[in-house]
């Protein structure tokens, strides 16, 4: 693409994503005093991460059994209250482990 | 209140930002990795891509905007998709300034602004403690790192990255979600409450045909939050703050 072009497109899309996230984190800096607003905030960052890992978890590797083997020793650490790198490094390898059998073993 | 905490100044360090960031940056590393190849193949040059990864951070509206700028789209299109999409950031800006201590004052504010991403945002916002502006900035590092560098690998070496290789390391970032939300949800039953009505959501919107086929992930994803940290603050308005001293 055509360098200068590319830089205007560049410049609105970075631009408008970087007001979208500034505006706010720089003119809401109070804590909010409304019970309600604030569980509603409390709750936000909890739902937005369970939103986003079920169901398409089970989905990001093709193999739905390799996916399930994560999510399980996800589930078993996190209730154990492991690290985050811990958790994080189980559920490759449990992941990794399946991808591994069902590719040269099955 | 919660600002004098001891525990609190511990946790707020470069390192442990970092250490924090270590798993959303592999997960990026994969993720942007087929967003360099995308765009690579929609005939930007690599570098291109990795300008557009360094100044966006975001997976979604990237993908957008990259084919808006390959259509030759509008700048107004642009800008307007841009903030439909990137929407949740703002709410996300507003939550994380609950968690936020003295020490992220407006200039900090201006540079950790451009790290709220979903995951970044996940992190801090879902610890148990106040967030400084050191271990944000630690937290933000690795990742920015991490998505620039896997959208340079993807643009430079195509798909020569084994898929089970890739899908490993993409998964993780997964289990870092589940790592934060249960341990919350098992000392609260209110979050926990909240947390299974947005999975079921999520998966509505996920399964039924219609609605899978007319609202994007972005979409769907925030829509469920909102509504299910809105059926929780209606219904358990003051126990998120008590249970979580």
């Amino acid at each position: 693409m055509n360098p200068s072009m590319f830089a205007i497109y560049l410049a609105v899309m970075a631009g408008t994503t970087y007001l979208v996230r500034v505006i706010p984190f720089v003119l809401f800096r109070r804590k909010l005093k409304n019970r309600r607003l604030t569980a509603f905030f409390e709750y936000i960052p909890y739902t937005v991460l369970a939103a986003m890992t079920l169901p398409a978890m089970f989905f990001a590797t093709g193999n739905i059994y390799s996916a399930i083997a994560g999510f399980i020793a996800a589930m078993v650490l996190a209730l154990l209250e492991k690290s985050l790198l811990t958790v994080a490094v189980a559920t490759c390898l449990a992941t990794l482990a399946v991808e591994l059998v069902s590719r040269y073993m099955i | 209140m919660s600002k004098s905490n001891k525990p609190a100044k511990d946790h707020n360090t470069f390192k442990q930002g970092i250490l924090d960031g270590i798993p959303i940056a592999l997960g990026y590393l994969s993720v942007s990795f087929s967003f360099g190849i995308l765009a690579v193949t929609s005939g930007l040059s690599a570098w291109q891509a990795v300008l557009i990864s360094f100044f966006n951070l975001t997976s979604a509206g990237q993908v957008a905007g990259l084919s808006i700028m390959t259509a030759s789209g509008g700048f107004i299109e642009m800008a307007v998709s841009q903030i439909v999409i990137n929407l949740r950031y703002s709410l996300m800006a507003i939550s994380l300034s609950q968690k936020t201590d003295e020490s992220v004052n407006i200039p900090a504010r201006f540079i950790l602004a451009h790290g709220i991403t979903d995951e970044i945002f996940g992190v801090s916002a879902g610890s148990d403690h106040p967030v400084g502006r050191r271990y944000q900035l630690g937290l933000m590092i690795l990742p920015i790192l991490g998505w620039t560098t896997g959208t340079l690998i993807g643009g430079i070496l195509g798909s020569v990255f084994p898929d089970f290789l890739a899908n490993a390391l993409a998964i993780g970032i997964y289990g870092m979600f589940i790592s934060i939300v249960v341990p919350r949800a098992k000392h609260s039953r209110s979050v926990l409450i909240c947390v299974l009505i947005a999975c079921a959501l999520s998966s509505l919107f996920y399964f039924e045909p219609h609605l899978a086929g007319t609202v994007s992930g972005g979409f769907a994803t925030i829509i469920s939050a909102v509504i299910a940290a809105g059926i929780g603050c209606a219904f358990f308005p003051s126990d998120a703050k008590e249970e979580a001293q």
